[in-house]
C-alpha cells in the first residue's frame, strides 16, 4: 500500500509537469471552436458522452410516445402510421445513437488512461468520428419532418418493407446509417492502434483491465460487422432507386437475403453492445468487494469465445422463416452454446463477491443490478433460442422483454455503473450518493415495472409493433406504461447528479477515488488534468497486472 | 518508447485493419451471389428452376401420395387476379401431372404480369419438377381478358419420406415496364 502511494505522488509531480507543458503549446481557439477542433482524447470522451445522453433522452421520449398510445387499449393520441416510425426511431436512436456511442465516449476517456497513453493513437480521427454522429443522426432525425413521413419499417428494416413499401425519406435514413457506421469503423480502428501500440512499456496483453480488453474485442467485431450492414443499405439504395432486385422477389431477389444479411451483422452488433458492459462491471466488482477479479484469463478467452460465436447464431431471428430442420437445429444449439461463455462470466462475478468485503456505493449497485437483471435476459434469450417455443414467442412482446432486459438494465445500466465509478476521475467530485441511490432504486422499480409484465404478454401471444391490443392485454399494458414513465423521468436525476458534480458541489475526489480500486487511471489526480501520461507511467506486471496472482 | 517507433507500429496496425476491413467488405459482395448458388442448388429459399426441366426418371411410387397446395397472391400494383382451378391435388411422386390457373386482367388496361413461384418446404423445392409453366416467361393481357394456363409438374421419386405435403405459391407482381408500355402502344 505504502508503495502506491509514493507512486501516486509521483505520477501527481510528473503530469502536473506535463500539464505545464501542455499549456505552452495549446494556443488551440477557445470557447465552443475549441470542442469543435479538440483532439484531446478526454475532450472528445465527453462529446460522445453528452451527445449519447442526449440521445438518450431523444430516444427515451419516443418511447414514451409508444407507452402513451399503449397505456389504454384503442387508439387515443396517435395514428398507426406515426406509432410506426417511434418504434423504428426508437430502436435505431437508442442502439446506434445511446447505446454504442456511449461506450465509445467510456473508451476514449478510459483506455488510454487505463493503459498509460498520453492519448489515442490517432487524434484527429477520433474527433472526425465524432462529428460525424451529430450529422448523422441529424439527418436521421429531420426525416420525421419530411413528406411521408420517417423510417416506419421496424430497427430492423426488413426489406421489402423498407424498399418497396418504403417512405420516400429512406434513402435519407440510408445515408445516416452509413455515416454512423463510418464513424463506428474509424473509431474502431483508433481504438485498436491505441491498444496495440500505446501501451506502457511492461504491459503486456494479459495485463490490460478487462474494460480495455473486452473493447479491443469488440473493435474487432465492429470491423468485422459494419462493412456487412453498409452493404446491406447499399443494396437497399440501389433496389429503391436503381431497380436492382436484391431483395425484390418479382425482380428475382430474395427478401429472406436481406434478414440473412441484417442478422449477420445483426447478432454480433448485439455484443458490441454488451462485451464493454461485461468490462465495465470487471472493474467495479473487484473494486467494491475489495478482491482482485475471479478468473481473469477465463474472463478474457470467455470474451473471445463469445465474440466468435456470435457469427454462427444469426439464423435464431429466422427460424420462421423457414428453414430447413437442420439448419434449425444447428442455429438453435450453436446460440445455447453461447450460454457457457456467457455463464463463466457470471459464475467468476459472483465468485469474486464470495467473501469479499463488499459495499453497496451507487457505481456498485448498478453493477450488482446488471449482474441481476442481465441473467434474466440471458435466461429468457435461451428460451428464445428454443425453435419449438420460438415459434409461440416470435414477434411478440416476450422478445420485446427480453432484448430490453439485455440492453436497459443490461447496457445501460453498466454506462450508467461507469459513469458513478468515473464521475470522480472525470469531474474531481463524487456523484452524490443520495441522489445516486434514489436513480438507482427507481430506475430498478421503473424498468422491472415496464419490462417485466411484458413477459406475460408476450406468452399471452400479444404481437410487437402494433398500436392497439385485444382487451385481456390491457392491465399488463398499463402497468408497463407506469413503469415506463417511472424509469424516463428518474434518469433526470442522473442529470442533476452530473451537472451537480460537474459544477464541484459535492465530496471532493482524491486520485485514488475507491480504496478498492485497481488501474492506472486512479494514479493519476482527479479531476485528470487534460494531457496525462506524456510519460509513459512505470508498471510492474507483478504487482499491478489485474491477471497477478 | 520512441514516438517514432509507436508511429510506425500505428501505420502498420492501421494497414492490417483497413486490410480486414476491405476483405470483410469483399465478403459482403461474395455473399450474394453465393446465396443464389447455394440455393439454387440446395433450393434452401424454396425457389424453382426458371426453365423447363426433363422428367425426372424412376418409378411412379404408387404407395405413396403427396398433397400439393396450390396458394396464389397478387402483389400490389397489378389489377390481376390469378386462381388454381383447383386448390389441393394429390400427386404419386414419379407422377407427371398438370395443375391449370386462371389469370384475369380486372383493369380497364393491357398489362403484362408475372407469377413468381416458391414451395414450402423448401426441402422440397429441388424436388418439384417444372416440365412446362407460365411462370417462365412474363405473360400479357388485355383489359378484361382471362387466360387459362397450365402447370405441368412432376414430383421426383427421391422426395425426401417427411414431407407429405408441398405447397407451391405463386405471387403475381407487375411484369418489365418497357415491355408493356410496348404493347399498350401496339393496341392503342
Ligand atoms: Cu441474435
Amino acid at each position: 500500500m505504502a508503495s502506491d502511494t509514493s507512486q501516486a505522488t509521483v505520477q501527481v509531480s510528473t503530469s502536473a509537469v506535463a500539464q505545464g507543458d501542455g499549456a505552452h503549446d495549446s494556443h488551440g481557439p477557445t470557447g465552443i471552436l475549441r470542442w469543435v477542433v479538440t483532439t484531446n482524447h478526454k475532450e472528445i470522451g465527453s462529446l460522445y458522452l453528452l451527445f449519447s445522453l442526449a440521445m438518450l433522452f431523444v430516444g427515451g421520449s419516443m418511447a414514451l410516445v409508444i407507452r402513451t398510445e399503449l397505456f389504454q387499449p384503442g387508439l387515443q393520441f396517435i395514428q398507426p402510421e406515426f406509432f410506426n416510425q417511434m418504434t423504428t426511431m426508437h430502436g435505431l436512436i437508442m442502439v446506434f445513437g445511446a447505446i454504442m456511442p456511449a461506450f465509445v465516449g467510456l473508451a476514449n476517456w478510459m483506455i488510454p488512461m487505463q493503459i498509460g497513453a498520453p492519448d489515442m493513437a490517432l487524434p484527429r480521427l477520433n474527433n472526425f468520428s465524432f462529428w460525424l454522429l451529430p450529422v448523422a443522426f441529424g439527418i436521421l432525425l429531420s426525416t420525421l419532418f419530411m413528406e411521408g413521413g420517417g423510417p416506419n419499417f421496424g430497427w430492423t428494416f426488413y426489406a421489402p418493407l423498407s424498399t418497396t413499401y418504403a417512405p420516400p425519406s429512406t434513402s435519407f435514413f440510408i445515408m445516416s446509417i452509413h455515416l454512423a457506421g463510418i464513424s463506428s469503423i474509424l473509431g474502431a480502428i483508433n481504438i485498436i492502434a491505441t491498444i496495440f501500440n500505446l501501451r506502457t512499456p511492461g504491459m503486456r496483453l494479459m495485463d490490460m483491465s478487462l474494460f480495455v480488453w473486452t473493447w479491443l474485442i469488440t473493435a474487432f467485431l465492429l470491423i468485422a460487422v459494419m462493412p456487412v450492414l453498409a452493404g446491406v443499405v447499399t443494396m437497399m439504395l440501389m433496389d429503391i432507386n436503381f431497380g436492382t432486385s436484391f431483395f425484390n422477389a418479382a425482380g428475382g431477389g430474395d427478401p429472406v437475403l436481406f434478414q440473412h444479411l441484417f442478422w449477420f451483422f445483426g447478432h454480433p452488433e448485439v455484443y458490441i453492445m454488451i462485451l464493454p458492459a461485461f468490462g465495465i462491471v470487471s472493474l467495479i466488482v473487484p473494486t467494491f468487494a475489495r478482491k482482485r477479479l475471479f478468473g481473469y484469463a477465463s474472463m478474457v478467452y470467455a470474451t473471445a469465445a463469445i465474440a466468435l460465436l456470435s457469427f454462427l447464431v444469426w439464423a435464431h431471428h429466422m427460424f420462421t422463416v423457414g428453414i430447413p430442420l437442420v439448419g434449425e437445429l444447428f442455429f438453435m444449439y450453436s446460440t445455447m452454446l453461447i450460454a457457457v461463455p456467457t455463464g463463466v462470466k457470471i459464475f467468476n462475478w459472483i465468485a469474486t463477491l464470495f467473501r469479499g468485503s463488499i459495499s453497496f456505493e451507487v457505481p456498485m449497485l448498478f453493477a450488482l443490478g446488471f449482474i441481476v437483471m442481465f441473467t434474466i435476459g440471458g435466461l429468457s434469450g435461451v428460451m428464445l433460442a428454443i425453435v419449438p417455443a420460438d415459434f409461440q414467442y416470435h414477434d411478440t412482446y416476450f422478445v420485446v422483454a427480453h432484448f430490453h432486459y439485455v440492453l436497459v438494465p443490461g447496457a445501460l445500466f453498466a454506462i450508467m455503473a461507469a459513469a458513478y465509478y468515473w464521475m470522480p476521475k472525470w469531474t474531481g467530485y463524487y456523484a452524490s450518493e443520495t441522489l445516486g441511490k434514489w436513480h438507482f432504486w427507481l430506475s430498478v422499480i421503473g424498468v422491472n415495472l415496464t419490462f417485466f409484465p411484458m413477459h406475460f404478454s408476450g406468452l399471452a401471444g400479444m404481437p410487437r409493433r402494433i398500436p392497439d391490443y385485444a382487451l385481456q392485454f390491457a392491465d399488463f399494458n398499463m402497468l408497463s406504461s407506469i413503469g415506463g414513465f417511472l424509469f424516463g423521468f428518474s434518469q433526470l436525476i442522473f442529470v442533476w447528479v452530473l451537472i451537480k458534480a460537474i459544477r464541484g458541489s459535492g465530496e471532493k475526489a482524491h486520485a485514488h477515488a475507491w480504496e478498492g480500486a485497481d488501474g492506472l487511471e486512479w494514479t493519476v489526480p482527479s479531476p485528470a488534468p487534460l494531457h496525462t501520461f506524456d510519460t509513459p507511467p512505470p508498471f510492474d506486471p507483478l504487482t499491478e497486472s489485474p491477471s497477478r496472482h | 518508447m520512441s514516438t517514432t517507433h509507436a508511429r510506425a507500429g500505428v501505420r502498420r496496425t492501421v494497414i492490417r485493419t483497413l486490410c480486414v476491413l476491405v476483405g470483410m467488405v469483399g465478403f459482403t459482395l461474395a455473399l450474394i451471389p453465393l446465396y443464389d448458388v447455394f440455393c439454387e442448388i440446395t433450393g434452401l429459399n424454396g425457389k424453382t428452376a426458371n426453365s423447363a426441366q426433363v422428367v425426372s426418371a424412376g418409378e411412379v411410387d404408387e404407395s405413396r401420395e403427396v398433397r400439393v397446395q396450390l396458394v396464389t397472391r397478387t402483389g400490389t400494383g397489378l389489377s390481376w387476379q390469378l386462381q388454381a382451378l383447383d386448390p389441393v391435388i394429390t400427386v404419386h411422386p414419379g407422377e407427371i401431372s398438370q395443375a391449370m390457373f386462371r389469370f384475369s386482367n380486372r383493369g380497364d388496361i393491357t398489362s403484362s404480369g408475372k407469377a413468381v413461384p416458391s414451395i414450402t418446404p423448401s426441402a422440397g423445392a429441388e424436388h418439384f419438377r417444372k416440365m412446362e409453366c407460365f411462370c417462365f416467361q412474363q405473360q400479357s393481357l388485355m383489359a378484361g381478358e382471362t387466360l387459362e394456363l397450365p402447370l405441368v409438374f412432376q414430383i421426383a421419386p427421391d422426395l425426401p419420406e417427411h414431407i407429405e405435403t408441398l405447397t407451391l405459391a405463386y405471387s403475381l407482381y407487375p411484369g418489365d415496364e418497357d415491355e408493356t408500355v410496348a404493347l399498350g402502344g401496339a393496341y392503342d
